[in-house]
């Protein structure tokens, strides 16, 4: 929340537009549509949002009253999405993507452009209250950036013909409906196909296929297959379909949930938004069949606000699956089983991809990450048992429900079976979404996607492993480096320190604020990177991030925290020179210039004798050049 | 352990910069067991000893915030000299209260004390040389040089003191467990 005084004026002018009565009469198709259901208050507050264009204090009020919530409550969750906003930010909200293969190809410079063009100051309203342009964690368009989002709709392929452009439509307030549609065009690149990629199946084929299973045999098939989970730590699915049905059979009611987590939030990744756009009715089928295995009345798809233009197609997807028998009352026929799947929106969150924390969410509160144990499939969303599955896994398995789990386990390698897709990015001649069976071997990748001179990868994310070029024989697997899907290639002439201080910044961004070793380490590590960049770094600044380092490993709440320095560590480790020649040969450097802050000393009383300065005498003496 | 390290005093300074004397009177607050420690160190600078300059030492502690030129120098020396350098208390540490002056610009404060405040006639900011000029900000004391440890507390207490100096001696890494280490 932006407690700049600055604003202030502002904030109250324009909160004032806004009478009690009337934002509440405004508002109350919204919360009636809603059932005025507290768990939907995410929901509620991102619709609100959109017929008001921000979130001023007498809607919270509005909400809070017809929900029945506490305001502070309400406030809470308003104040801890990013895509919420307590202030105006215009009628256009601008968000440059802001992962590291986004600055790679330039997105910098052009949100520089953009700003020039139309006058207006980053993370600022415009004087005229038409736009707003700031920068948004990856968008997920790493094969096809720089990417950017306008009023949540996505437009891939920046170049500074097109910012400029974007500028003139904006200034000429075109509404974003007629925009040239090719803009807003997202590929699939879909660059090497596997059995999933692959696959010749209708929608419905593996929920019907599970039906005639049965749920026993179901079950076995999943545990021949050894199928784990895609969504980085592999936790074996079968366990987990089999501890959640035991504990709703436990139950007297005996209500369970699937959840799909698709807030793909990891930087670099996106193999999850081609699934959705492309193969959602297996994704679909997935959770029905997950559904079917632990004897769910309900599944919910986790969408990161992000995707947000993927949602029509998605409800549209989910209209037809009801037409034909695939959701609803009696699916296939079943007189006993009914299934049907809804769609939350996130509101640009990255911890939310952490399964307790989309939990929190998905009951409309602030996506803080939970206490484990109880694990979700033992106390879930709302204290039920809960399967939480990523999109690929889901995917999966559908396709194991479809062809058994001999054939599956088939692939791959022993402790790793089936294939991984991986999202590539970076230097490379070919961007997009690879399917491979795990146990590839880096160098192959690289060879396939056209890297031509890499120095080293990210896998996994900035909170996944670092590889240098020694390292390029090692193969993606759980056995060797486990993966979600981010494979993010650097070419030789890269700075291997711009891209840790790009990551610093985005977990420092992204912590949520509930944990002091999370909240203030992540903010220390970037201003120590702030400081090695703009050319006052140590070696003591570098101890200070191994320091920190250790600390939240080991005091953090959740992974947010605990892998934050992961990049730095591993880049401290394999590209020390491109941290050492950023330092002064000093022991130690103020981050600021000393002399400057006696400048207003020096100008209220008229001195410029040598004890105004700390001179030429005081750097010799520690040895300074 | 080479006896000679083992038997020779330890060599300890300590000063305050933008501070109140708290900390120092917490230090005091260790009682009989100042002797126990005196067996062990001698002081260098020190308000306890009115010596001006800090020669060569093993530990320095320094009590309060950097808030103009002179703390800078006073500090930068302290670093020169010492071989482990203890920030202790609040202000120190964070910047405590003098830093509450950091939300104000000081041209304005400097104007509004000296020039434009009821009942001034014909103020001047003071500009004799002699005095040290006030910093824009006023800094923690690691944000101006290297610091090994940290003292939290305000003022930390005398136990806290006692059993971080003692560990220090000791040859044991200083550790301020529950209920030594607080910040208040």
């Amino acid at each position: 929340m932006d407690r700049d005084p600055r604003w202030l004026p502002e904030m109250v002018v324009a909160d004032e537009c806004f009478d009690a009565i009337s934002v509440a009469e405004l508002l109350r198709p919204v919360v009636d549509l809603h059932r005025r259901d507290p768990g939907r208050l995410l929901q509620i507050l991102r619709e609100a949002q959109e017929i008001l264009g921000y979130l001023p204090r007498p809607a919270l009020t509005a909400i809070a009253e017809a929900l029945d919530l506490p305001r502070a409550r309400v406030e809470g969750v308003a104040g801890f999405y990013s895509f919420l906003h307590l202030a105006p930010v215009g009628r256009y909200r601008v968000l440059f993507s802001d992962n590291v293969t986004d600055r790679m190809l330039g997105s910098v410079e052009l949100m520089d452009r953009l700003c020039n063009r139309l006058w207006v100051e980053r993370g600022k309203l415009s004087e005229d209250g038409l736009l707003s342009v700031d920068t948004t964690s990856c968008t997920g368009m790493c094969d096809q950036g720089p990417a950017l989002l306008v009023n949540g709709q996505v437009l891939t392929r920046l170049s500074a013909e097109r910012i400029d452009r974007i500028g003139e439509l904006i200034r000429a307030q075109v509404a974003m409906a007629d925009w040239p549609r090719e803009w807003f065009h997202v590929a699939d690149n879909i660059r090497r196909r596997d059995v999933l990629l692959d696959a010749r199946w209708s929608a419905g084929e593996a929920v019907r296929a599970a039906v005639v299973r049965g749920r026993e045999r179901l079950l076995g098939e999943m545990k021949l297959s050894n199928l784990r989970g895609r969504g980085g730590a592999g936790f074996t699915t079968h366990t987990k379909w089999e501890s959640a049905r035991r504990a709703a059979s436990d139950d007297a009611q005996g209500r369970c949930y699937v959840v799909c987590n698709a807030d793909e939030g990891e930087p670099g990744t996106f193999k999850d938004r081609v699934l959705l756009a492309s193969y959602a009715d297996l994704v679909f089928d997935g959770m029905s069949v997950a559904g079917f295995a632990i004897g769910a009345a309900k599944g919910l798809l986790y969408l990161r606000g992000e995707y947000a233009w993927l949602l029509p197609a998605l409800l549209e997807n989910l209209a037809r699956r009801r037409h034909n028998g695939l959701l609803g009352a009696r699916v296939c026929g079943q007189p006993d089983w009914m299934f049907d799947i809804e769609v939350h929106l996130g509101a640009g969150a990255y911890v939310c991809g952490e399964e307790t924390a989309l939990l929190e969410s998905l009951e409309g509160r602030r996506g803080v990450p939970r206490i484990r144990p109880p694990y979700p499939v033992q106390e879930g969303y709302q204290g039920r048992p809960t399967v939480v599955n990523n999109v690929e896994t889901l995917c999966k398995a559908a396709l194991i429900a479809v062809r058994g789990g001999a054939w599956f386990a088939g692939l791959g390698t022993k402790q790793s079976t089936g294939t991984k897709l991986l999202s590539i990015a970076g230097d490379v001649a070919s961007p997009g979404v690879y399917e491979y069976p795990f146990g590839v071997s880096v160098d192959q990748v690289l060879g396939d996607c056209g890297a031509g001179n890499a120095q080293a990868v990210q896998v996994s994310g900035p909170s996944g492993t670092c590889l240098a070029r020694h390292e390029f024989a090692r193969r993606i697997a759980f056995e060797d480096v486990p993966t979600a899907g981010a494979f993010t290639v650097f070419g030789a002439h890269r700075d291997m320190f711009e891209v840790a201080r790009n990551f610093a910044h985005f977990f420092a961004h992204e912590s949520c604020g509930f944990c002091t070793p999370c909240r203030v380490g992540t903010t220390l590590v970037a201003n120590c990177m702030d400081k090695i960049a703009n050319g006052s770094g140590s070696q003591s600044d570098i101890g200070e991030i191994f320091r920190i380092h250790r600390l939240l490993h080991a005091a953090s709440h959740c992974g947010l925290g605990q892998a934050a320095c992961n990049p730095l560590f591993d880049t401290l480790s394999k590209f020390r020179p491109a941290y050492e020649r950023r330092l002064r040969s000093l022991d130690f450097a103020p981050a600021f210039d000393l002399d400057q802050a006696l400048s207003v000393a020096r100008r209220m009383t008229g001195r410029d004798d040598p004890a105004a300065h700390f001179g030429l005498g005081a750097g010799v003496q520690r040895g300074e050049p | 352990m080479n006896p000679a390290i083992e038997q020779r005093k330890l060599r300890l300074a300590t000063t305050s910069l933008a501070g109140c004397f708290g900390c120092h009177m917490s230090l005091l607050d260790i009682d009989e067991r100042l002797f126990d420690l005196l067996d062990r160190i001698e002081l260098d600078r020190s308000p306890l000893t009115d010596i001006k300059h800090c020669g060569p030492c093993d530990i320095g502690l320094i009590e309060g915030a950097v808030c103009n030129a002179e703390n800078v120098h006073v500090l930068r020396e302290f670093r020169q000299q010492c071989k482990v350098l203890i920030a202790i208390g609040a202000c120190a540490v964070n910047g405590g209260l003098p830093a509450q002056r950091n939300h104000l610009d000081l041209g304005q404060c400097l104007q509004e004390v000296y020039l434009t405040g009821p009942g001034i006639v014909c103020g001047q900011i003071p500009n004799d040389p002699e005095l040290p000029l006030p910093l824009n900000q006023v800094h923690p004391v690691h944000e101006i040089v290297r610091i090994d440890y940290f003292i939290p507390g305000c003022p930390p207490s005398g136990d806290a003191i006692w059993k971080f100096l003692s560990d220090l001696l000791d040859g044991r890494t200083p550790r301020l467990g529950h209920p030594l280490l607080h910040f208040d």
